[in-house]
């Protein structure tokens, strides 16, 4: 992850990928409701002072690049940004280490911006690590100026990666469900809640998106038939099909993996119970039996296990099952703790996972640990719901309310870090957190 | 860009909205017992059968559609056994009628899990209509969870309405 030395990384290698991402960016955009707002609270204890100065020519953009990158990388409260006030570097050569040493800055983000032809620009960036004043990363990409924010985007996941060994997760996107007045919008967002769109806009409630595996489609449970069904529909296309909609209710979707396959809960052969069906819709097979409710189901991120919410022991807690060609019975409890737990999902390690645990009342986010069984409670809300990991495990998404509103927020996973994101008007809820982009 | 995304908003929106609109149900707001929420979907007007003016005589206990329940709790309440019953012995007697049973929760909690919740309260109804002599075929139960409360906030005379099973009958 670390380059001592300058590497100009050229992605030109993934344009046409890029200009496919960005096509079906332009196709899916809809009715933009509100941007969202956005709250940071925390912060960890040891943060990243990095400097940021702002790009030669960004301000002749339509939409300035270090600004977003600032935001993106404050957002994580893991770096202090250090003021680059006075100094403005836009090269190696014109940079003054012992300067931004005085200021405190261990790390530097310096960059320029180059017209190319017509609506294209290139944004050449350079990450300077202070102390050893040399380069350690750097990236041009060429981009269409309408993606001035996702080119922003990825340049912030590369300091980020560059810098705390993680993968970032800034140019991925979230989905959610908002709702205004009567209607309810499913909408895509990127992951900082800008460009803000609809998939699909409803007078009946819409609720548990699922991404799928790839970012092309979601799945969903809709009442506009005045029962839930559940539907998966492409993005680029709109094109939508049930793939659940049997007697009875049909709700909860998961993906598998693979992309092949979901989870979804079923009641037309008695109670709430967990079935596997095709993408396509075919090939319905049932999961697992109980006399009481299984749902919410959650597969592993080897596809070889599902957690799962079951009061088949008296109350609501999580299970786990595995994911084989027969029915089972048989689950194996993971929470203990508490009389309502509910709401699993995987982290991406497959290590731990997140859940609703029902403390005195409050609803609020929990992490577990599946190998030591240790849990910590991450939040102290009253209403939350949804979590949802990011792609890099490292932040959870999550619904909550503030004043009898609905908005989304996240967490780190060590609990240090909040964010809220909220709509002027109406109430934000259920969201998912998308995976990384296919050309990550 | 931003106003040639505007221009790519509207003409989406115009597209999405073919797609998607549905008639006004003001279900939120809806009077106990009036059934009015099924009616787009099963379908009205012409050809229907002569016993619906016996399901909405007010003086009929069949005008009367909802159960409601206690807390945490999915069993029929003695006080709405014979509001069940007179639907079970209608459903007998009337072979072609048949309901959508819709069970709701409160808002406490996970929506899916209160999803399985509201099945419970709506399978309850079927079961004891079935033991009545109401066919299978003619009741489907389903559940929307805490997604339609009648009432709304955060208490207790709201989530006593909100802990309720619907009925309604197709067609209606």
């Amino acid at each position: 992850m670390f380059c001592e030395n300058l590497i100009l990384m050229s992605i030109h290698r993934l344009k046409p990928i890029y200009r496919a991402l960005i096509l079906l960016l332009c196709l899916i955009s809809a009715p933009v409701f509100a941007q969202l707002n956005i709250e940071i609270f925390g912060g960890g204890a040891s943060r990243i002072p990095i400097a940021i100065v702002p790009f030669a020519d960004e301000n002749k953009l339509q939409q300035s690049i270090t600004p977003v990158i600032s935001a993106d990388l404050q957002r994580t409260g893991l770096f202090k940004l250090v003021d680059p006030a006075g100094l403005s570097p836009h090269a190696p050569v014109e940079v003054v280490y012992s300067d931004w040493a005085n200021r405190g800055a261990n790390a530097l983000v310096i960059g320029r911006v180059v017209p190319i032809s017509g609506d294209q620009v290139e944004i050449q960036f350079r990450l300077m690590d202070v102390a050893k004043k040399s380069q350690l990363t750097g990236l041009a990409i060429t981009v269409p100026t309408a993606q001035l924010r996702m080119a922003a985007h990825r340049i912030a996941d590369v300091i980020y990666e560059a810098l705390t060994g993680d993968v970032g997760v800034f140019s991925t996107r979230i989905a959610y469900v908002l709702k205004r007045g009567n209607k309810y919008a499913l909408q895509v967002a990127d992951a900082d809640g800008y460009n803000a769109q609809s998939i699909i806009e409803y007078t009946e409630p819409i609720i548990s998106p699922a991404w799928s595996p790839d970012g092309s489609q979601l799945a969903y449970v809709s009442f506009e038939n005045k029962k839930p069904i559940v539907y998966v529909q492409k993005l680029a296309t709109r094109e939508r099909r049930a793939v659940a909609s049997f007697k009875g209710s049909n709700s909860a979707p998961a993906w598998s993996p693979d992309g092949k396959k979901l989870a979804v809960v079923l009641t037309g052969q008695g109670g709430s119970q967990i079935f596997l069906v095709n993408a396509d819709g075919s090939g319905l097979q049932r999961l697992s039996r109980s006399s009481g409710i299984d749902t919410e189901p959650n597969f592993s991120p080897d596809g070889r296990y599902i957690l799962f919410t079951s009061d088949r022991g008296g109350s609501p807690q999580i299970y786990r099952m595995p994911v084989t060609n027969t029915e089972t019975s048989n689950a194996e409890r993971l929470t203990f703790e508490g009389s309502y737990n509910v709401s699993p999902d995987y982290s991406q390690d497959g290590k731990g996972f997140t859940f609703i645990h029902r403390n005195n009342g409050q609803f609020n986010v929990a992490v577990q640990e599946i190998g030591s069984r240790q849990v910590q409670i991450l939040t102290n809300s009253k209403f939350d719901e949804s979590p949802s990991f990011a792609p890099n495990g490292k932040m959870i998404l999550y619904a909550t309310e503030i004043n009898g509103h609905g908005i989304l927020s996240a967490v780190s996973r060590d609990g240090q870090t909040r964010q809220h994101l909220s709509v002027q008007t109406g109430d934000i809820r259920e969201p998912a957190w998308g995976p990384l982009p296919t050309w990550k | 860009m931003r106003k040639l995304l505007g221009i790519s908003l509207i003409v989406l929106l115009s597209a999405c909205a073919s797609q998607t609109t549905q008639p006004e149900v003001d279900d939120l707001t809806a009077g106990a017992g009036t059934g009015s929420e099924g009616s787009d979907l099963m379908g009205s007007g012409s050809g229907r059968p002569g016993y619906f003016s016996q399901l909405q005589d007010p003086n009929s206990i069949l005008s009367q559609r909802s159960v409601y329940y206690d807390y945490d709790s999915y069993s029929v309440k003695s006080e709405y056994r014979e509001l069940v019953l007179s639907h079970a012995r209608f459903l007998r007697d009337n072979s072609s009628a048949s309901v959508i049973l819709q069970g709701n929760t409160d808002d406490r909690g996970s929506r899916e899990y209160n999803l399985a919740l509201g099945q419970r309260r709506a399978d309850s109804v079927r079961n004891m209509m079935t033991l009545a002599g109401a066919r299978d075929e003619q009741i489907e139960s389903v559940s929307l969870g805490e997604e339609k409360p009648r009432a709304l906030g955060h208490s207790e005379s709201a989530w006593s309405q909100n802990r309720r099973t619907d009925i309604l009958y197709r067609g209606e």
